[in-house]
């Protein structure tokens, strides 16, 4: 362990802000936080905040680019300078075009591109404070904003990060855990079918151990899912859809 | 359009269970590992799996530590798709494709902990490892050539010596193999029309749905992982990728047995 680190992360079964192995953050979503956006919505962990906006079905700059056949999605993840104790330098980094391109591939997966030939689809996704598991947030947040744009999409995306502190598997690894854990473990699944669209890992597990925390993640993801399905539910209930029908 | 049949074609063999090459799903091109072709670096080594080929070479210099690891080594990879490669591959800065082969490479190194980065102190300074991998013949398969590429040169890399009177590194001149104490190794698994299929060919990703690499090292412990692709894996292709990781890791490992002897 790095300098600095507490002791034990995990006492008597708890992790150190009180929160069970399997126990995630206080989570929350919101639709259509932003008037000039096509689709916007914001996902919360704790204290990990990000918004997102598309703009598009729109056209595609330069021509060339265009696919014939489908829409592209474009992604840029983005952290505010003032998200993080030590400030993010503004612009690109590798870490956040790495990020961008597997948000972007995710979000190919359930987008029904085949509906916009030549047309761009941009999302972009603002972290305005982090404190781990910034992607997952991001991408929570991407569908949602995809969703409230009335584009067609298959399924919506859920994603948490589990990760191995102090020797144990844990769900939403945060705060202390991130600086000083052993793992972590970002994933993004369907939450109808089933499947697998984002999946990475930093640090070491036995194959015993992955199954586990495969497990555990499938559980987190679920959670997410309920509050992003109650978000839209929120705002797009049979209600408010009948009212602007009759407007 | 070269590329649309070609996804067409190779995505009819695989529906059939057949390759190209003939392989099996889960057969490796012939792997070839030659190290210290770079003198004038301090480690390197040429790759090539079949006919993609990669070049890593591995520099080192005197530098400041991160502030939170002021006795540490730092290790920086990097990743260039040199325009000669493929004719897709542009000049410029490296794009998404060259970034994301780095991280991978760098979080399987990283995370395995092969090196021993603690030793790595001369006085206030530290030893900067720079890892450029040079990607000069693509013929698919890139992430786990480069990341053998890395680890074979990081494996033949010997610290130069230091004149600590001069201030002065002494280029050439070795000192000490350095430390690395465990053999990280990615295998890549391509999905293609819902089947599993490792080593893939630049003519076989052009149909390529999505990729798993999972990185194990000397004790079949998973050490980094990363998806890529808009296709899916379920999860039972999730731990059949991690099956085969640690099955190919163990054969892959063995051909740079001989690098340290």
């Amino acid at each position: 362990m790095k300098a600095g680190a507490p002791e034990r992360l995990i006492v008597d079964g708890k992790r150190l802000d009180g929160r069970a192995l399997d126990e995630m953050r206080e989570i929350e979503a919101r639709i259509g936080i932003f008037k000039r956006a096509d689709g916007s919505a914001m996902f919360r962990f704790g204290n990990t905040h990000a918004v997102a906006a598309v703009y598009g079905p729109r056209e595609l700059h330069p021509k060339f680019i265009r696919d014939p056949k489908k829409a592209l999605i474009r992604c840029r993840y983005n952290m505010a300078p003032f998200s993080s104790y030590e400030r993010i330098r503004p612009g690109v980094s590798r870490r956040s075009v790495e990020i961008s391109k597997i948000l972007k591939e995710a979000l190919s997966q359930v987008v029904v591109l085949e509906e916009f030939p030549k047309a761009t689809i941009d999302v972009f996704v603002e972290i305005l404070q982090a404190d781990a598991s910034t992607r997952c947030a991001a991408l929570n947040a991407a569908v949602l904003a995809l969703a409230d744009a009335g584009i067609p999409m298959t399924d919506l995306i859920s994603s948490c990060a589990v990760g191995k502190v102090d020797g144990e598997i844990v769900l939403d690894v945060a705060g202390v855990e991130d600086n000083y854990g052993e793992v972590d473990m970002p994933i993004a699944v369907t939450p109808r079918d089933g499947k697998v669209v984002l999946l990475q890992i930093d640090g070491i597990l036995t194959v015993e151990e992955f199954r586990k925390a495969l497990q555990l993640a499938k559980k987190g993801c679920q959670k997410v899912y309920e509050v992003q399905k109650s978000a839209l539910l929120e705002k797009y209930s049979e209600e408010d859809v009948n009212a602007v029908r009759d407007e | 359009m070269l590329f649309e049949t070609s996804e067409n074609y190779v995505r009819k063999l695989v529906a059939d269970g057949l390759r190209i090459d003939r392989r099996g799903f889960e057969d490796f091109r012939e792997i070839k590992v030659e190290t210290g072709v770079a003198p004038k670096a301090e480690g390197s080594a040429r790759v090539t799996i079949g006919n993609t080929q990669v070049l890593a070479g591995v520099k080192m210099s005197l530098g400041d530590p991160y502030p939170d690891t002021p006795n540490e080594g730092v290790l920086i990879v990097n990743t260039e798709l040199v325009p000669i490669a493929s004719p897709t591959f542009e000049p410029g800065p490296p794009d998404e494709n060259a970034i994301e082969i780095s991280r991978v490479v760098d979080r399987g190194i990283r995370e395995s902990k092969c090196i021993e980065l603690e030793g790595l102190g001369v006085g206030e300074k530290v030893w900067i490892i720079n890892v450029d991998i040079h990607v000069l013949d693509h013929d698919g398969n890139l992430i786990d050539a480069s990341a053998l590429g890395a680890i074979s040169a990081l494996l033949d890399a010997k610290i130069p010596k230091y004149d600590e009177n001069e201030e002065k590194i002494l280029y050439g001149e070795p000192d000490r193999p350095l430390p690395v104490r465990d053999i990280p190794v990615a295998v890549t698994s391509g999905k293609i029309s819902g089947k599993m299929l490792l080593d893939t060919t630049l003519e076989e990703e052009s149909a390529l749905d999505a990729r798993l690499t999972v990185t194990t090292n000397k004790n079949g412990e998973i050490v980094a992982m990363q998806k890529g692709g808009s296709g899916f894996f379920t999860f039972e292709e999730v731990e059949r990728a991690v099956e085969l990781s640690v099955e190919k890791g163990k054969e892959i490992r063995k051909i740079l047995g001989g690098i340290r002897d």
